[in-house]
């Protein structure tokens, strides 16, 4: 008989040996799935590894996939602070990649220094207004903000793309016969292009330090300040909170907008530092915002493990799209990736439970001592 | 008499404690056995091995003289056993009826299609057999705690069990509604059955048992006949050593000006209901009021409306003769009102937070521990180390989650931090709950303290031994509104359960 039982005490050593585990483990089950489908192993993972991380190009690529996905990351990580669900990344990232082009358009081509910022707060701004609906209805009507946000999804991809193929809007490129045909957004001035860092022949994004910065930004403001005691005892205990006199409401509404923020300047970047353009179809199929939700649980909400979570994540998906090919389905890196989800979380139930394993068989027992 | 019960040396482990250690309790046929200990002495996990909750690691247990190893509560149940938990299994929009089947894998409750009307007529038959008058078609929600606990035994005598385990069951009872309890268990072991009667309070165990089990640290210390003992032996073997009994300590002080006027206060509860009807109060600084009532009457809602906690529908406070925004805690906290709330793990702190974040849960936007928006972490920390020593919070550190503090040091540091605030009215809700005889005592003496040193006191307890020894004047709430009022010195007992009751004597 196998019993699972809650820990008592939570030993330090295991916050780092179970999650090392949990991948191994899922690389081993992926070698089985690589076997059945006919693939050497070894050679896969060696292929993988390098194309991830073995070079200089492959590095760059990696920093450019996990740049989204640190936004992402961090948006879906802030809230949970608060035991707050935003499941709306995806969305508050394409109204910041829409907000933060308009930005760029609207600027004109006159300095990277007055363009730049203004992209990423009028993409901040974007993605903030989207999540302060589940906000509102959560504060004031106590829905589930998991349904809202998750639904708002939709209706943002639907507006991206109203924008760009269902009418003549301000970012559509209406300049020439073709792109009447072939609708495209409107290419953003050089000023809006974000300049990129080198570091040897390794290339920064903007994004990716603008990133890091907001990772840095997020632990100090939840660490060191008032701000953040409250959303750490809200997050605990809401009544522990109305006990000692905080705004709750207004607390979910400051969370969320953040949270909102965080995913839309992940948008404003699309736009500035890659694509150059209002690209919805670029933006939708990537799934950042999904993606950000495995980044933030397997970073355990920590802003700087979704840095690096994020990182390891973007390589991942980066070798996905170099390897994949007519013998190799870009499924099966997705297959991957989800095994390493499913044996991270499935190690979260190790680090707070043991498994007991007893010959007799024992009464239905409570897993918590009420003595 | 021959033994209904016998357990041989059980013992039962949990990761650190042992909760049960080599415990031998036996009970007979036609007898009220109490099982008398202080909370932690592991009665509650005696109880639930021999309601087949819990294995015991080591032991038997013997049912008229055959031994059973029950794997889980519904072998014991057919074993004749039944336990009333303090906090009641029954489901709240069902009628009583539908709970007394529901789970019962015999005749009725067993039928796909169920004919209530069978079932209710058997219900209203036992309950006026055993004086547990309640209507089998009236809805759990609409039943009062008492009324409940009533169904909780019908429930057992439905099901013909024969060895009735009882949890605490008087907490929820005015003392004239314990008495007729009483009466209704003598009836029953009178008929041949056992019942198990779990308590920490002496003259219940005197006035309804014939033994007493007596565990001390999850040790059997005593069996002993009810008749050839006296309370005050009970006393000393539950605690371990010698200890006088609850004292009224009577002790001279300047009854001040008041400090917290309750005028005509109304608030909703949870269902929607008016929780507090009308209540009108004043304390003085250095005075203890004490709010009497059976568990459920307002006390909860009139605690959380005079501290802003929830929003109250009607009335005035004033603190210090300045009027209180009504429904504000924030404003209450800076008036000086200070709240040890019922519900000391989940609201009176975060409970995964450390202490240091606890000790400053109110106090967190003051100037001397914080610096405009940042907080100043190592001044925290220094306030939680200096009072974990002062309050002598055993185990304590500044980084350690409240949740893992015992409940009687879990509630010094509720106390430290409503103190270090220096209030002007210290609000108290049932602040003993569940605490062992010295936790209680030091608790008494912080609140004796705090009105010497000019605090006005408003104790809400449902323990009349409490209000009784330390209030200088004791309201009875029932229904939400005081009726009745008395100096402390002189009610009695008697007294105020018939107004706990309802009985309008003001």
């Amino acid at each position: 008989m196998i019993r699972i039982e809650r820990r008592l005490t939570q030993p330090r050593w295991l916050t780092f040996v179970v999650p090392l585990a949990s991948i191994a483990f899922a690389f081993v089950v992926m070698t089985v799935v690589l076997l059945i489908t006919g693939h050497a192993p070894l050679h896969t993972f060696r292929l993988l590894i390098d194309n991830a991380f073995g070079s200089v190009d492959a590095l760059n690529a990696s920093f450019v996939a996990a740049t989204p996905l640190i936004f992402t990351g961090l948006c879906v990580a802030v809230a949970f602070r608060m035991q707050l669900f935003n499941i709306g990344g995806e969305g508050q990232l394409y109204m910041g990649a829409i907000f933060g082009a308009a930005a760029g358009i609207a600027l004109g081509n006159h300095s990277g220094w007055l363009s730049v910022p203004a992209m990423v707060l009028a993409g901040a701004a974007g993605g903030a207004a989207l999540a302060l609906i589940p906000a509102v209805l959560r504060a004031y009507l106590n829905t589930n903000e998991i349904i809202t946000s998750l639904m708002l999804n939709y209706v943002a991809a639907l507006v991206l793309n109203y924008l760009i193929f269902d009418s003549e809007s301000y970012w559509r490129d209406t300049s020439s016969a073709t792109a009447k045909v072939f609708p495209q957004g409107k290419n953003l001035p050089p000023a809006a292009n974000w300049p990129s860092t080198s570091l040897g022949q390794l290339v920064l994004p903007l994004g990716l330090l603008v990133g890091v910065a907001v990772a840095v930004l997020v632990w100090f403001l939840y660490n060191r300040t008032r701000f953040g005691f409250e959303v750490q005892v809200i997050g605990d205990s809401p009544r522990a909170a109305g006990y000692a006199g905080m705004r709750t409401r207004r607390m979910i509404l400051a969370v969320m907008a953040l949270s909102g923020a965080v995913a839309g300047i992940g948008g404003a970047s699309q736009d500035g530092d890659f694509r150059h353009t209002l690209d919805p179809r670029g933006l939708s199929s990537a799934l950042y915002g999904y993606t950000g939700i495995v980044v933030a649980a397997l970073g355990r909400y920590n802003p700087f493990a979704v840095c690096v979570i994020a990182f390891l994540l973007g390589g991942l998906q980066n070798a996905g799209y170099a390897l994949q090919g007519a013998d190799f389905p870009s499924g099966l890196v997705g297959v991957l990736q989800g095994l390493i989800l499913f044996c991270a979380l499935g190690g979260e139930v190790l680090i707070r439970h043991r498994i007991r394993i007893q010959l007799r068989r024992p009464a239905a027992e409570a897993t918590e001592a009420t003595a | 008499m021959p033994a209904a019960v016998t357990l041989r040396g059980i013992t039962k482990r949990f990761p650190g404690v042992v909760a049960n250690d080599h415990v031998d309790f036996e009970a007979a046929e036609g007898e009220v056995h109490a099982l008398l200990g202080e909370n932690g002495a592991g009665k509650s996990t005696l109880s639930n091995i021999l309601t087949g909750l819990y294995r015991p690691d080591e032991g038997e247990i013997l049912i008229r003289g055959t031994p059973v190893a029950f794997a889980s509560p519904r072998e014991a149940l057919g074993a004749g056993i039944c336990m009333v938990h303090q906090h009641f299994r029954l489901v709240a929009p069902f009628t009583v009826a539908e709970n007394v089947i529901l789970g019962d894998h015999r005749g009725e409750g067993k039928k796909f299609v169920v004919h209530p009307r069978r079932v209710e007529r058997r219900v209203a038959e036992l309950g006026e057999r055993y004086r547990l008058a309640v209507d089998p078609r009236a809805r759990i929600w609409q039943l009062s705690l008492g009324e409940q606990q009533r169904v909780e035994i019908l429930k057992a005598l439905y099901r013909e069990a024969q060895i009735l385990i009882l949890d605490e069951p008087t907490a929820v009872l005015t003392p004239q509604e314990a008495d007729s309890l009483f009466e209704t268990l003598r009836v029953m072991a009178g008929e041949g059955r056992t019942i198990v009667f779990i308590s920490h309070k002496l003259h219940e165990v005197a006035a309804v048992s014939d033994r007493v089990t007596v565990l001390r640290g999850g040790k059997n210390v005593a069996t002993v006949s009810t008749k050839e003992t006296t309370p005050h032996s009970l006393a000393s073997l539950m605690v371990g050593r010698d200890v006088a009994a609850t004292t009224r300590i009577v002790w001279e002080r300047e009854a001040g000006a008041p400090v917290l006027e309750v005028e005509d206060l109304w608030a909703v509860g949870d269902r929607g209901d008016d929780a507090v009807r009308g209540v009108s109060l004043s304390v003085r600084a250095g005075e203890i009021v004490a709010i009497a009532g059976v568990a459920g009457n307002g006390q909860r809602e009139l605690a959380e409306a005079v501290t802003g906690m929830r929003p109250a529908s009607r009335g005035s406070l004033k603190v210090d003769g300045a009027p209180l925004r009504l429904g504000d805690a924030r404003a209450a906290i800076r008036a000086g009102v200070a709240h040890v709330p019922e519900d000391r793990l989940h609201t009176g702190v975060a409970p995964s937070l450390p202490i240091a974040s606890n000790v400053v849960l109110k106090s967190y936007r003051n100037r001397d521990v914080s610096y405009g928006p940042l907080l100043r972490l190592a001044t925290i920390r220094d306030r939680a180390a200096e009072l974990i020593l002062r309050y002598d919070v055993r185990g304590g550190r500044p980084s350690l989650p409240a949740r893992q503090l015992s409940g009687g040091n879990l509630q010094k540091v509720v106390l430290a931090r409503e103190f270090y605030g220096r209030p002007r009215v210290l609000v108290v809700a049932s602040p003993t709950r569940g605490l062992d005889v010295a936790a209680i005592e030091t608790v008494h003496g912080y609140l004796r303290e705090a009105a010497a040193n000019g605090v006005g006191v408003l104790l809400i307890s449902e323990d009349l031994d409490e209000i009784m020894a330390l209030a200088d004047r004791i309201a009875v709430l029932y229904e939400g509104a005081i009726v009745g009022e008395r100096p402390g010195g002189e009610a009695t007992a008697d007294e105020l359960g018939l107004l706990m009751a309802g009985a309008h004597a003001a």
